[in-house]
């Protein structure tokens, strides 16, 4: 159990780097540097969120996060918010055992960081689990890719057409969302109302309720009821085309850093479980290191889910 | 370091708890204040909402710096070194969210000047010209 304290370590250790006498910071080289890796990556998503609320303020309408995010595995739609709280929930409880192992390394127990480490790569590869059924569900049922947006959000008030042109009772909310189905595909696919649009339409094709692009998304029909386009025919567009590349490419630079987190974890698993950190005899910091960069890949999905889920 | 190892296991039994209950507050505020749960009765603002959450998240992030990656017990100048640059995103986040406010304004000033019919008999005039300059018919 007893230690050699920094110190006395860099002063036993005249060759290393470290070697001005007293370590700066009173840490170590890795963990001051792990700090400042960081930070720096900390500016990177911050540079990413922060040109999420650029343009989500640069545009009319933005598709609501608790019509996008609704469906939840064998719940089927109308669950808003459920599915990435669980997530949210994971990654969370592996934060928490990453911090056991850490604690059990500086007690110099080994098969305790082992068990913790090893339930952190659960918690860890669960969440990629999470997010690979995520995607799947928003690009494989929902259409939604980095340059098509089907989730739209009505600005005005009306009310859509039915089959020969005329009014229905069912109303167009300005602020609410909506999903461009596409033809022919069931309605099981989540966002499940039923919208009214029929299977039997055809891509290319203009009908009196809806128009069918080339690509066969459906396009629903309504009549403006106020505002000064009152009165005006108009079809459902496609929402924001960023919304698409900012959710892809901001939520998979997160779950890339789980994943790379994820394989690091295991690595130092695999070492600490060899016996190599019992040698170094310094309360397996690199498990500390690792820790670290563990609870970062938390802290971010902290802001991901208040700017992407919340706001 | 610092404490215990009794007292740095209930630390993070007591930081998980509450960051758990801290997120279930949220996502309730989330729904309730956009009337999805308890049949509309909680609906708020949106700017309260946002606040709320927005607050929330920060201590959660505050929580998750402090005790999870042990930053409230390192050396003060460790601590200033990591947190102080990050007061610049603050900045960033004002002037981006002015930005992309400055650019829906200059989109909606084009639809609507492009949504005014013009005359077909439209001369330029006033500033853009000086009274001399002879314009070709």
């Amino acid at each position: 159990m007893a230690t050699e304290t920094l110190e006395q370590q860099v002063a036993n250790e005249p060759g290393a780097d470290w070697s001005g006498g007293k370590p700066p910071f009173k840490a170590s080289y890795g963990k001051l540097m792990m700090w400042y890796f960081l930070l720096s990556d900390a500016f990177t998503f911050a540079g990413f969120l922060i040109a999420y609320g650029a343009l989500r303020f640069s545009m009319p309408s933005w598709p609501v996060p608790d019509f996008v995010f609704q469906t939840f595995p064998f719940l089927g739609s109308h669950n808003p918010l459920l599915f990435v709280t669980l997530m949210t929930f994971v990654l969370l409880f592996s934060s928490f055992t990453m911090m056991r192992a850490v604690q059990e390394g500086h007690r110099e127990n080994k098969n305790g960081v082992v068990l913790w480490m090893f339930l952190t790569i659960l918690g860890g590869a669960a969440f990629l689990g999470c997010q690979a059924w995520e995607w799947t569900t928003l690009i494989g049922h929902e259409n939604m890719s980095v340059t098509t947006n089907p989730f739209g959000t009505h600005t005005e008030g009306g009310v859509y057409l039915d089959a020969e042109g005329n009014e229905t009772s069912e109303l167009v909310v300005a602020g609410e969302s909506y999903l461009l189905h596409t033809v022919g595909a069931g309605h099981d696919e989540g966002h499940g109302d039923d919208h009214g649009a029929g299977h039997a339409m055809e891509a290319g094709n203009d009908y009196p309720n809806a128009y069918v692009d080339e690509r066969g998304f459906i396009h629903r029909k309504y009549k403006v009821t106020e505002g000064p386009d009152a009165g005006m025919i108009k079809k459902e567009e496609f929402g924001p085309k960023a919304f698409g590349a900012l959710f892809f490419f901001i939520t998979g630079f997160h779950g890339f850093h789980v994943l790379s987190g994820v394989a690091f974890l295991l690595i130092i698993m695999i070492n600490v479980a060899s016996g190599l950190y019992v040698r170094r005899r310094n309360g397996y910091e690199m498990v500390e290191k690792i820790g670290l960069y563990w609870h970062f890949v938390d802290l971010v999905w902290v802001f991901v889910f208040l700017v992407f889920y919340l706001l | 370091m610092g404490h215990s190892y009794e007292k740095s296991k209930k630390i993070a039994l007591q930081t998980i708890i509450l960051l758990g209950v801290i997120t279930i507050v949220e996502v309730l505020i989330a729904l309730a204040g956009k009337g999805h749960i308890f049949g509309g009765a909680l609906r708020m603002p949106w700017y309260i909402m946002n606040l709320l959450m927005i607050v929330l998240s920060v201590y959660k992030a505050y929580k998750i710096v402090y005790e999870f990656m042990h930053m409230g017990y390192e050396v003060r100048g460790l601590a200033l070194s990591v947190l102080l640059p990050t007061l610049l995103l603050v900045w960033g986040v004002i002037a981006f969210l002015q930005e992309g406010s400055a650019w829906k304004g200059r989109r909606d000033n084009i639809t609507e000047r492009n949504s005014i019919e013009t005359e077909n008999s439209y001369k330029p005039e006033g500033m853009l010209l000086r009274n001399d300059t002879k314009v070709l018919e």
